[in-house]
């Protein structure tokens, strides 16, 4: 080997060496424009309050106080999960929000929702509608059912847009075919075509969302989207919803029974008991330090990875009868820390942080003092 | 499609042909025969009619010839009435028995469904409780007495509608009601509970949350699948309204078939019994064949399953 090609040699090696660093930091510039762009930006915009909302079903047995004064606020673009064990109102709480109470037997017998400031509780069938699948859309747990199998999911999907905008059939079909290319179904012209049958649950999934979507509405509300789901498909339903969230900006209540749901895509995180929503934080305050007796509970009964010798720890007794909910914490029950005062007085709401909030007597100052005197 | 098509026209022919010997067995083996009546005919002459209607041939051979008749669709002259062939017979009463027949499926179909949506909506309302009561005289009540209650009411009593005959639209309302109202309780009802339940599919709650208007949801969401099992009773119904066409006829003096079929059965008049036994079978085993392609239409769950079986 001559000395010139050893040059030749050495300079190939440090071009490379050179390409190499280019790479790496456009790598980096990549990585960081990434992390910027799935970077959640929460704004402070208000797009959903509800406050005070008490729901109400008049049975033959009684009436069911399902929802006993519930409140949160929900900002732009984020997402709040509401958790709660079945039965505690959570269904009954978003039906209220859209507006899809049956009247009767039910009843909205106090309290506000407000969608951007707009009441909406006492908005009429057909002012309602014209919010309901626009600015608001729902998004149901049975992918099996939600779909109606006589129609082609195509119809289905234009249904909606065609409804409450002045659009043709083709700017529809256009409008269609982007939806089901935004939630990942493949060959989107030919499946516009078909029924529901001809999908699977998680596809059908992800049709329901993107019928949801379709008008793009600034808030969607989930009721219990994973539930009736594999566990792999559950993932990438919420991979979706993150996706969907990072794409248009909406707002998400998402419902579930299932901490493991939540800790994925939840930012902020309500627990829901007998009808209340008994604590309210961050994500992490709720994961990390959650402060009702019955948040705790529920998140010693959720398997963990790094826990595995611990035995999960099913909370015990169930629910109180929400004919003649108890006057005091309706957790008193089944609630190892319950107190006399607890039994007759239902806790006020503590504020721990600007994010998190219980109502529990064991955080209240007054129980404190009393503690520490 | 096609091989399914195919295949439920072979099974078409096949079932014609079973209904066919049958009333060929049957008719052979009541007894008594076009001939002996009391009036004694002169020997010569009941033996040339038996050759002429080939009576005088062993019974195989009769059903060969019978089975020749029904392919060629020529049952040849009546017995009783040697100047008419069955072919005529049929020609002039069946158009009649049609339009008795159809009209009270569309009236049964449209108002039944109609009654039992609307009670449906009105759930425990005061039309659902009347619409239902109706139904349940509707289908409790045999058509005869109700034709006869008709006729002694509307005709003669208050003297609004002509009794009977068939000669104008106002003619048909009387025959029409009696015929309809049974099919159209049974349709009522089973609408009502068919759409109550549809009510409650989530796929109905999705319409809602699209924010559709109440007659969108219920004449594109519900109804469709609500009708499915309306369809599914659509076959005996129609048997049944065929069979209460012969007895309406009668009652209200209709010249359609009812009264050729009657009368054949009791003159043993083998070639008419046969004509019109072989077109009816064929006629309701055609409707029931429409009756699935209306089925497979409302419900393409249906449709894919054929398309599936036949690959
Ligand atoms: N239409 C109704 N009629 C009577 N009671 C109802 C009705 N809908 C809900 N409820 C009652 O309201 C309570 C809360 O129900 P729901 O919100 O569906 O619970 P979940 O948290 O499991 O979604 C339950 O006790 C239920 O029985
Ligand atoms: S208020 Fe009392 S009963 Fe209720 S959760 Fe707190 S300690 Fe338990
Ligand atoms: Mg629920």
């Amino acid at each position: 080997m001559n000395n010139e090609q050893q040059l030749a040699a050495v300079k190939e090696m440090e071009r490379e060496k050179q390409l190499d660093a280019e790479r790496s930091e456009q790598e980096l510039v990549n990585v960081k424009q990434t992390v910027q762009k799935h970077r959640k930006v929460v704004s402070t915009e208000k797009v959903l309050e509800v406050e005070n909302l008490h729901v109400s079903f008049t049975t033959f047995g009684g009436t069911v106080q399902a929802v006993r004064g519930v409140s949160f606020d929900l900002y732009k673009g984020e997402t709040l999960a509401i958790v709660g064990e079945s039965g505690c109102g959570k269904s009954v709480t978003s039906n209220a929000i859209m507006g899809l109470i049956p009247q009767p037997p039910g009843r909205i017998s106090d309290g506000k929702v407000q969608f951007k400031g707009r009441e909406l509780t006492t908005l009429t069938k057909k002012e309602l509608r014209k919010i309901q699948g626009v600015d608001i859309s729902m998004i149901f747990q049975d992918p099996m059912t939600a779909l109606n199998p006589t129609l082609t999911i195509g119809e289905q999907l234009m249904e909606g847009v065609r409804t409450h905008f002045k659009v043709s059939k083709s700017e529809a079909k256009e409008k269609a075919l982007a939806m089901l290319n935004l939630v990942g179904i493949p060959n989107p012209a030919e499946r516009l075509k078909q029924y529901p049958h001809q999908f699977s649950g998680g596809m059908r999934q992800r049709i329901v969302i993107a019928i949801a979507l379709i008008c793009e509405p600034e808030l969607l509300i989930a009721d219990e989207p994973t539930t009736a789901l594999d566990v792999t498909i559950q993932a990438q339903i919420l991979e979706l919803f993150e996706e969907i969230q990072a794409k248009t900006g909406v707002s998400i209540v998402l419902i579930t029974h299932d901490l493991g749901v939540v800790a994925k895509i939840a930012d902020r995180i309500a627990v829901m008991y007998a009808g209340k929503i008994i604590e309210i934080g961050d994500k992490r305050e709720i994961f990390y330090t959650p402060q009702h007796p019955y948040t705790q509970g529920l998140l010693n009964s959720v398997p963990r990875l790094d826990l595995l010798e611990e035995e999960l720890q099913p909370i015990d007794g169930t629910p109180p009868d929400l004919f003649a909910p108890p006057k005091g914490c309706p957790f008193t029950a089944r609630c190892p820390f319950a107190m006399t005062v607890c039994e007759h007085v239902h806790p006020a709401t503590t504020t721990l942080t600007k994010t998190h909030a219980v109502d529990c007597w064991l955080q209240d100052e007054r129980a404190k003092q009393l503690w520490e005197a | 499609m096609l091989k399914y098509t195919l295949k439920r026209f072979v099974m078409m022919i096949a079932t014609i042909l079973i209904i066919a010997t049958l009333t060929f067995v049957l008719m052979h083996s009541i007894p008594g025969s076009p001939f002996n009546e009391e009036r004694t005919t002169n020997e010569a002459i009941q033996e040339n009619l038996e050759r002429f209607y080939k009576l005088d041939q062993p019974l195989p051979v009769q059903y060969a010839y019978y089975l020749k008749s029904i392919v060629t669709f020529d049952f040849g002259p009546s017995i009783k009435k040697p100047n008419e062939s069955v072919n005529e017979l049929l020609a002039r009463g069946f158009p009649i028995s049609f339009e008795l027949g159809m009209t009270t499926i569309l009236v049964a179909v449209i108002s039944g469904i109609l009654l039992g949506t609307f009670a449906a909506l009105r759930h425990n309302g005061v039309i659902d409780y009347a619409a239902m009561t109706f139904a349940v005289f509707g289908i409790s009540i045999p058509n005869f007495v109700l034709a006869t209650l008709l006729i002694q009411k509307l005709a003669v009593d208050w003297n609004i509608l002509p009794p009977a005959t068939w000669s104008s639209p106002l003619h048909m309302i009387l025959p029409v009601a009696a015929l309809a109202t049974g099919p159209m309780a049974i349709i009522a009802r089973l609408t009502r509970s068919s759409m109550l339940e549809v009510l409650t599919q989530d796929y109905i709650k999705m319409a809602r949350a699209k924010g559709l208007s109440p007659f969108r949801i219920i004449a594109r969401h519900a109804l469709r699948n609500a009708l499915m099992p309306v369809v599914t009773i659509m076959g005996t119904m129609l048997a049944g309204i065929l069979t209460g066409t012969f007895v309406i006829e009668k009652i209200f003096a209709i010249p359609g078939m009812g009264k050729y079929f009657v009368e054949s059965i009791n003159n043993r008049d083998y070639p008419v019994i046969m004509g019109t036994t072989v077109f009816y079978s064929s006629f309701l085993v055609f409707m029931l064949f429409l009756v699935d392609i209306v089925y497979g239409f409302l419900d393409p769950r249906i449709k894919l399953h054929k398309k599936e079986g036949e690959a």
